[in-house]
């Protein structure tokens, strides 16, 4: 019901200053490597691509755009609340855009939306756990 | 022109996505046709690789599961054939001869890949065009129960869309009353152990535990047990019926499939092309 996919962990944390076409090759190429092994080509491909824009869109609102303090989106660099609503806003919109082409008919919607939730859930929390065993508090 | 640059270039976020998204949702919606002319998937070459090698421990691991399902079916033809030897053969009985004249044959296979967690599950097998492996084979478990239809062939792999796949539809009757259904998975349910016969005409009565096996009409022999019924109260809007049933092979445990290849495969194919579609 539940299916996890923390491999999106890899683009959270790529470093602050990385232009958006490097960004966006980089999230492709992650996309169509996972379809290869997956056999379901273009759907995590355009679920990474999804991703990214988030991502910028979401660094691009809460951080001023000359001269980032930190070097990366992590856990210890931008404190708890931040990176949670960081994860969750990222995993929503790959998690959507991956489970309604995966289904790719609308008969089956609100069961769909529901797998989604629930794997989102589970993401986030797995997210999280890791960003949790790797946390290290820079000193201020 | 200059505005323009510069206009692009402060979105260039949004356009990117643009550009890159649409050539993911393009792949997605060619991977969905029913020709697929990329092959980025597992019958490549290198993914390929790399899940035979990953199968290795899996094998192992496997073995003793395997040896019992090989035993019980070596038993069970081990019977047919003291059955075989058996008859009384001073009665005069024509004998047609099956043996040169097969209309099924197997083909047995190892499972190299299986995933049972997605909305459309895909298995890979270690034989392909080599082996006389071509697309939309039949292929049974060894055990009891269906498996699914060949997706794609490369020279040594193929692609088999599962069951748990929401294109695989299987032509499969009520072994009691000969009634007609398909057999569909994964609509508001994610369970790998169940799945539902559609379609079913409303005046035949169904009761729980009855079997359901192919009917033949599809690339499967007749007569290859599916599942049995859990379940007769599926609500549906039409004239028809839905019943849940339980499968009798377990997808999570799959090892080695067989790949029925039918005789005449293309030439049923040939002559139902030159109906005119509706």
């Amino acid at each position: 019901m539940a299916t996890p996919f923390v491999y999106i962990i890899f683009l959270l944390l790529i470093p602050f200053g990385t232009p958006n076409l490097l960004l966006y090759l980089i999230a492709f190429a992650t996309g169509l490597t996972l379809d290869a092994f997956y056999d379901t080509l273009g759907v995590h491909t355009a679920a990474c691509v999804a991703l990214a824009f988030v991502r910028i869109l979401f660094i691009s609102v809460t951080m001023n755009r000359d001269g980032f303090d930190e070097p990366e989106p992590t856990l210890g660099n931008m404190g708890f609340k931040w990176f949670i609503i960081y994860a969750l806003l990222c995993t929503l919109s790959h998690h959507l855009v991956l489970f309604i082409l995966e289904t790719f008919r609308l008969a089956e919607f609100s069961y769909t939306l529901m797998r989604c939730f629930f794997s989102v859930g589970f993401t986030l929390f797995s997210v999280v756990l890791i960003e949790f065993i790797f946390y290290n508090r820079k000193a201020r | 022109m200059r505005n323009l640059w510069i206009f692009l270039n402060r979105y260039n976020a949004f356009f990117f996505f643009i550009i890159f998204f649409t050539i993911g949702v393009i792949l997605t919606v060619k991977n969905n046709a029913y020709q697929r002319s990329i092959t980025i998937n597992s019958t490549n070459e290198v993914v390929g690789e790399v899940y035979q090698n990953l199968n290795v421990l899996k094998k192992y691991l496997n073995l003793g599961t395997v040896n019992d399902s090989l035993s019980v079916e070596n038993a069970k033809l081990k019977t047919q054939l003291l059955a075989l030897q058996n008859i009384d053969s001073t009665k005069a009985v024509t004998v047609t001869d099956t043996l040169n004249n097969p209309l099924y044959t197997y083909l047995s296979a190892r499972v190299i890949k299986n995933s049972i967690t997605l909305r459309n599950n895909v298995i890979t097998i270690n034989k392909g065009k080599a082996d006389g492996i071509e697309p939309d084979m039949a292929v049974i478990s060894p055990g009891q129960g269906v498996v699914g239809f060949v997706q794609d062939v490369s020279e040594h792999l193929a692609t088999i869309r599962s069951l748990l796949h929401k294109d695989a539809k299987i032509s499969v009757t009520l072994k009691k009353s000969n009634a007609l259904g398909i057999l569909v998975w994964g609509i508001g349910n994610s369970d790998f152990t169940k799945a539902f016969v559609k379609e079913i005409p409303n005046h035949f009565k169904v009761s729980l535990k009855d079997t359901i096996v192919t009917s033949g009409f599809s690339r499967f022999p007749a007569g290859i047990p599916v599942g049995t019924v859990t379940n007769t109260a599926v609500p549906t809007g039409d004239n028809f019926m839905s019943v849940e049933v339980k499968l009798f092979n377990d997808f999570s445990t799959l090892q080695y499939v067989y790949v029925v290849k039918y005789k005449y495969a293309v030439e049923q194919k040939e002559l139902e092309a030159k109906l005119p579609n509706e």
